[in-house]
């Protein structure tokens, strides 16, 4: 079901909405004057930040559970679960990272939070530093947003000026400092262990798990890592109230509550973000929110959340007969009409992955499609275990001879081995994340392959752009 | 050759020292600063680097080496980056690639003879709702059409 709201976008659209003023005048009109700050001496806004810092530590961390918010990033793990794994350590301090490495092709979402509402960042933060017992919060930016850079910056400054951050925030003895983190161009640095060894100043490569963070993370010490929109949508959730947040969302009973940024792009007439209650499908938001494929052409398929979530056909059905699972009340439903959540993707096959969908048209070519991602992922391989350094290299080339009307059907065959030879057999998930993808594309459209192996169709008249 | 930091970004340094509880955490944000003022990374900036974090040469090289932002070579003035991944690609990066290729008189990783502008192809850069998009220098540039092409690059050769 399609249910617009507005508590992270309500200033996307707002004159310089990315101001404190912006922000604090925004939560005043979303959640009452008393946002504007009745307590605390602190001048004003923070609401969510200034209440969470007024509980314990556990109350913080058991009412942020209720919000059932699933892991914006890809994997979708409860973020309060995740909370709730930090112990305090005798000797060692606990660090907050924030994962704003925004790379997944087909994901644009994080980028529009940090350059037009980077202080829920900041809230978001104030919360989840004190929620897990840490002091700083690390926010780690890919190189290439410098205007996010930039605006995370002068949110952490506003902030500061009013008191929110630094030493005493809202006059409570809780310091919380904000400390935003440069990254260097490396996709891999957006798996956690590998942004971890970023931020330490080392190669991005990711480590081994276990010890994980909430052990062993930033610096040796406990850590948590959450996305940047998980972090952002917090203070909503506070101001809201954890479950009446959980409760917007369709999946609320399933634990996937709340509301998400949604993007579209590829082939739609209005490709963008927005943001909606977690519970629409993807026909909504291809045809209703999407405004509907280029042209008025058909669906040849959609990737939903990312390019390492494998795509969908139009023409496909959830399995899910067994009346105990909590998918079966869409059993046999198309893929398109199931509301859009972590497990509902998962019954279908594939990952809600980070909720960008991307869209093809029919007439777009799927061999050259995945070549194009092949490609990226042979790229951006850190090359540390070797199924995916050469597996990734291997699909590439063969996709590539493919496509030049070199390869044999056994070639063809051996992508197959290839991709199924990377799985469960590297350290992280970038491994999985390449074949997957390339498996769906295989199984998907193997026909398209075998045209291009039988000499049917020439790489010429190959296309991705629609004309 | 030795390297050194202005005053100015020395101060940064001395900033960035600030917000780390290891020395080495600075060693990113210490070489963008280097490239900022040499326009690439070369050994007596990875020596430079070793020497103010207490690290062995080896580990900044080998830092150097992994990320794609840190040139190891020169590069021209301005950096053309034309986003080449697949939702970019469904909205026609192959032709404003080709555009920038000809307009510039260069392949994509070439620089151009008066060493203006150096031309790449990067890998997905979070603008897919606004595609195609190139990025030069430290700015994006969305929902390209050619005309808008042509003129951010006249304006770079001019």
């Amino acid at each position: 079901m399609l249910t617009r709201s507005a508590y992270l976008t309500k200033v996307y659209n707002v004159d310089k909405g990315w101001t404190l003023e912006a922000y604090e005048r925004a939560q005043t009109e979303l959640f009452g004057a008393a946002a504007a700050g009745a307590s605390g001496g602190a001048g004003g806004g923070y609401r969510a930040a200034r209440k969470a810092l007024g509980m314990t530590q556990a109350d913080v961390v058991t009412e942020a559970k209720k919000a059932n918010i699933r892991g914006r990033g890809g994997a979708g793990f409860p973020m309060g679960v995740k909370w709730s794994f930090m112990k305090p350590h005798p000797t060692k301090p606990a660090y907050l990272v924030i994962n704003a490495d925004e790379g997944e092709p087909g994901t644009h979402k994080d980028r529009t939070i940090m350059e037009l509402n980077p202080h829920s960042v900041i809230e978001g933060c104030i919360i989840g530093c004190f929620g897990i017992g840490a002091h700083v919060a690390y926010v780690y930016v890919r190189d290439e947003l410098h205007l996010s850079k930039a605006r995370l910056e002068g949110a952490i400054a506003e902030a500061k000026a009013k008191g929110y951050l630094g030493k005493t925030p809202f006059g409570r003895d809780y310091a919380v400092e904000v400390v935003v983190h440069t990254g260097a161009g490396a996709y891999i640095c957006g798996e956690e262990t590998s942004l971890l060894n970023s931020l330490e100043g080392r190669r991005g490569e990711p480590r081994l798990k276990p010890p994980f963070p909430a052990q062993a993370g930033a610096f040796g010490c406990p850590t948590t890592v959450n996305n940047l929109e998980t972090i952002a949508i917090v203070p909503t959730a506070f101001n809201m109230g954890c479950e009446e947040f959980s409760k917007l969302s369709l999946l609320h009973k399933i634990g996937d509550g709340g509301t998400r940024l949604f993007g579209v792009n590829g082939h739609v007439k209005n490709p963008g973000i927005h943001e909606l209650h977690v519970g629409v499908t993807l026909r909504e938001l291809i045809y209703d929110i999407g405004g509907g494929i280029l042209g008025d052409r058909e669906m040849l398929a959609v990737i939903p959340g990312g390019s390492s979530t494998p795509l969908l056909t139009p023409d496909e059905l959830i399995v899910a007969p067994d009346e105990k699972s909590p998918m079966h009340e869409w059993h046999g439903k198309n893929v398109l009409d199931v509301p859009l959540g972590v497990d509902t993707m998962r019954a279908a096959g594939t990952m809600l992955g980070t909720c960008c969908a991307t869209v093809m048209a029919v007439g777009t070519c799927p061999v050259l499609a995945m070549q194009n991602l092949m490609s990226f992922y042979h790229h951006e391989s850190c090359g540390q275990c070797t199924p995916c350094r050469e597996g990734s290299a291997w699909l590439d080339r063969v996709v590539d001879k493919i496509l030049d009307g070199h390869a044999s059907m056994e070639e063809l065959d051996s992508l197959h081995d290839i991709a199924n030879n990377i799985m469960g057999n590297t350290i992280c998930a970038f491994g999985e994340g390449t074949a997957m993808p390339a498996l769906g594309f295989l199984r998907k459209f193997r026909k398209d392959f075998e045209a291009y192996v039988r000499g049917e169709r020439k790489r010429a008249d190959a296309r991705l752009a629609l004309d | 050759m030795t390297f050194a930091l202005t005053t100015e970004r020395e101060r940064d340094l001395e900033a960035l020292l600030s917000k780390y509880p290891t020395k080495m955490a600075v060693c990113i944000p210490l070489l963008h600063l280097c490239q900022e003022q040499h326009g690439h990374i070369d050994d007596a900036i990875v020596d430079y680097v070793a020497g103010k974090l207490d690290l062995p040469s080896a580990h900044v090289k080998g830092v150097v080496t992994f990320y794609t932002l840190f040139n190891q070579q020169p590069v021209g003035k301005h950096q053309v980056w034309v986003c080449k991944t697949l939702p970019c690609a469904l909205r026609g990066a192959g032709s404003v690639l080709k555009q920038c290729e000809k307009k510039l008189g260069i392949h994509a990783g070439q620089t151009t003879k008066d060493g203006k502008v150096t031309l790449r192809t990067a890998e997905c850069l979070a603008s897919c709702g606004t595609a195609p998009m190139i990025q030069v220098d430290k700015d994006y540039y969305e929902n390209l059409t050619p005309d808008r092409v042509d003129e951010i690059l006249t304006r770079l050769t001019s």
